[in-house]
Order: structure tokens, then sequence, then C-alpha cells
């Protein structure tokens, strides 16, 4: 069969909503497009247990504390259903994390951002988990079988987290007037970095929409990000905060909410790696990496000690 | 002039220098440690069902990460770990073949029997 038969009965699959799985027949550009993207999507999980992992010592209580370790330890989780997609398409697990290390792979920039304040968890957990939770809900229809299992699997742990941040918001919106203002400056400074999360606009469109030729993607950037600020715009109410966007307003004709332009020169400053945590982000995970490498020895070392004693006995 | 502008998806972004001179991690030896594929019946009666897989230096690692990573809300109530080299699959280019012959094969339904009413349910 010819490369365009080939490509041909692909197509077709992915019209008819069949699902491709790992060892079906597959355009290289389709093998590769996943890779990259899996796989960033899986450092995104990894890199962003850090902002979070900041406060673990720091929670105001035992609650809070148990609460935000389990969510942390859900990242950790996740980032493993997404490299274990990601390997099923060819790519091994140590150059994935050669290429996060090297800086070569990207990671959601968001996780640039540093986490000053106690708030930040609960704006973290309202904002940016409410706009990975709309991208990854729409992603559990993508057309490659073992990332859309892994997005099931992930939408069902995650929702726990946004409701866990607006409810701690919530508390603090009804507290002192410092935790009122610590509060809504953590929405502020997370805001438009939320916003970010949903990359470019569309209008910076391209010949082929590949990716959603492919259903490797099922809505466009804008798309998702209006149904955010809609939905955020709303919820923020119940929290008596506000969004540090003047132009933010509900556009009857449209039904939807009107919204500032986003600051596009910082958005690819952060994607370049000149983000306020770009480097310290990375820098943790090498440091991580190094210096949990003895213990990567130690269980090999074990196993094969193990492996050895057992050939023994039965010789 | 060539206006060739490329649409971005989330998580889409340029293989651009990220302009990060970072010391690389140290260990670029192969890690050693095998993957594994890992199934998990949820519940007593339910048969295990393939849920994912990972790393890990032997079976009793694999098992206990399957624990922390597969069942962290209670779905699981037994645990079976294979490494990955040791499953053998079918070739789905020979799916066609390898399943033709029970295609044809209708008198294996129960719909292709007709019988009279009176017989009751069977």
């Amino acid at each position: 069969m010819s490369i365009q038969d080939l490509e041909k009965i692909f197509q077709d699959k992915i019209d008819k909503e069949i699902k491709i799985e790992p060892r079906d027949w597959m355009p290289e550009a389709y093998r590769k497009t996943n890779i990259r993207q899996i796989s960033q999507h899986a450092h995104s999980e990894i890199v962003g247990m850090l902002p979070e992992g900041n406060w673990i010592s720091r929670a105001p209580s035992l609650k809070r504390k148990a609460i935000l370790i389990a969510k942390v330890q859900d990242e950790g989780g996740h980032g493993l259903y997404l490299y274990s997609s990601a390997e099923t398409l060819g790519m091994g697990r140590d150059e994935m994390i050669n290429d996060l290390h090297s800086g070569k792979a990207k990671y959601s920039s968001i996780f640039n951002y540093p986490s000053l304040t106690w708030a930040d968890m609960g704006a973290i957990g309202w904002l940016v988990d409410g706009a990975a939770i709309l991208n990854q809900v729409m992603l559990c229809r993508t057309s490659y079988g073992p990332y859309a299992r892994a997005l099931v699997r992930i939408c069902k742990e995650e929702s726990f987290h946004q409701r866990q941040g607006f409810e701690s918001l919530l508390v603090l919106s009804r507290g002192t007037n410092e935790q009122k203002a610590m509060c809504q400056d953590a929405i502020n400074r997370w805001w438009w970095p939320s916003l970010m999360m949903f990359g470019p606009k569309d209008s910076e469109s391209t010949n082929s929409d590949q990716s959603m030729k492919w259903k490797i993607k099922r809505k466009t950037n804008d798309e998702l990000r209006q149904q955010f600020i809609d939905m955020i715009a709303e919820q923020i109410k119940v929290l008596g905060m506000t969004l540090p966007d003047d132009k933010l307003k509900w556009n009857e004709e449209r039904k939807h909410y009107d919204f500032g332009e986003i600051n596009w020169d910082e958005f690819w400053n952060v994607v370049k790696g000149n983000g306020p945590c770009n480097k310290q982000r990375l820098a943790a995970r090498n440091k991580a990496h190094n210096e949990g490498a003895w213990v990567r020895d130690a269980a090999i070392a074990y196993a094969n000690k193990k492996a050895n004693l057992k050939n023994q006995e039965a010789a | 002039m060539n206006n060739q502008i490329r649409k971005f998806y989330y998580g889409d972004i340029p293989e651009d220098n990220s302009g990060s001179n970072l010391e690389v991690a140290k260990s670029e030896k192969v890690h050693d440690w095998p993957l594994w594929e890992v199934f998990v019946r949820s519940k007593q009666g339910l048969d295990h069902k393939h849920v994912g897989s990972l790393h890990a230096a032997d079976a009793a690692m694999a098992i206990e990460n399957a624990r922390d990573v597969y069942t962290r809300r209670q779905e699981g109530v037994s645990l079976w770990v294979v490494e990955s080299k040791y499953i053998h699959a079918s070739n789905p280019d020979e799916a066609e073949s390898l399943y033709d012959p029970a295609n044809d094969k209708v008198y294996r339904h129960p719909a292709f029997y007709d019988l009279p009413d009176e017989v009751g349910h069977m």
C-alpha cells in the first residue's frame, strides 16, 4: 500500500471518531506532534508541583497542608500518566526528561511565575487549574487513544483541585481586611498569566489546521479562553473580588464577556525563558534529578543483587 | 515575502531557543529501570483493566509505585504488573485477516434462530 493509501485510511478513522492506538500506522508528523504535546503536558504537571510545593511547609492549618500535599501528589501522578502515554509513541522517558532539563522541551509558561503568598495557592487552584480543566476536558476527546484515556483519569482528579482553590479564597474573602487584600492581590497577579495559558490568538493562524484536522485539538485557543473568562467573571462575584481588567464587560449581543488586550510581549518573553522563575524552575528540576541519582542507582543495584541471589539458589 | 504564521495551541509552543544555559542533569546514562504495564482490579468481581505504565527497578517496587500512582482514590483491590517486554500483541495491520473468520459466522448469534413464541423465553 502506498503512503497515500495509508494516509487516507488514517484520516478516515479520524473522521469516523475511531481512536488511534499505539501500534496503528500513523503519519510521522502525527506521531511527532503528539509526542511533543503529550510530553510537554507531562513536563507542565511536574514543574507545576514546584510553585505549590513552596507552601506545603507553610500552610496555615493541618487541613490545608493535607489538601495541598494531596494536590501536589496528584500532579506527580498526572505527569506519570502523560509520560506513559507519550512513551507508547516511541520516545523513551530518559530522552523526555533530558529535553526538559536541558531547556529543549517546553512546559506551560504559567509555572514560571512565583507563588508569593498563601492566597496564591487558592488563586492557582481556582484560575490555573480551572483553565487547565477546560483544556483537558476538551482533550478527553483527542484522537490518540492513550492520551485520551490518560486525560479522562486526570479530569476525574482535577476537579477537586479547582474546588479547593476556590474554597480557600472564599474563606479569605470572608476574613480580616488583611486576608481580603491578600486574596485580591493574588487574583491580580494570576489573572493575566492564566489567560496566557490558552496560547496565542487564533488570528495568528496558519495555512493548514493540521491539529484540528487530526482531532488532536478539538477547540481553538480563543474559544477556550472565552469560555474561561465567561466562567470566572461570574464566579468572582461570589468572592466579592474584582478581576484586574477595566475592559471586562458583558456584551449582550455576543452573549460573552468582552475583555482587555493580553500583554503578548510578556507572553513571548516568558515562553522564551525570561519569565520571573524560568531559571529557578529548571534549576530545581536539575537539582532534584542529580541529587536523586543515587536512589535510582541503588534501586538497580539492589534489584540486581536480589536477582543474582535467586539465580545462585536455583543453580 | 513568505508570511507563514503558525497557529499555536495549548502546549504547542515553537521550538525556538529557550534562552537557558543550565547545567544539564548529570546522569545521562540510560535509566536502567525497565517499563512495566499496570493492571488494576477495582472491585471484587471485576477483571483487571490496563491503566497505564511506569518505570521501576523490580516487581516489588513496581507494585508499590502502581499503588501510589494508580489507586490514589481506592480504585484497586488487586494489582498486576508485567514488564512491557513480556506483553505480546497482535499486529493491527493484520487485524482484518486475523479476525475475518469470525465475521461471517452469523449462526453464532442467538438471533439467527427463529423459534415459535410458545417456547417462551430462550
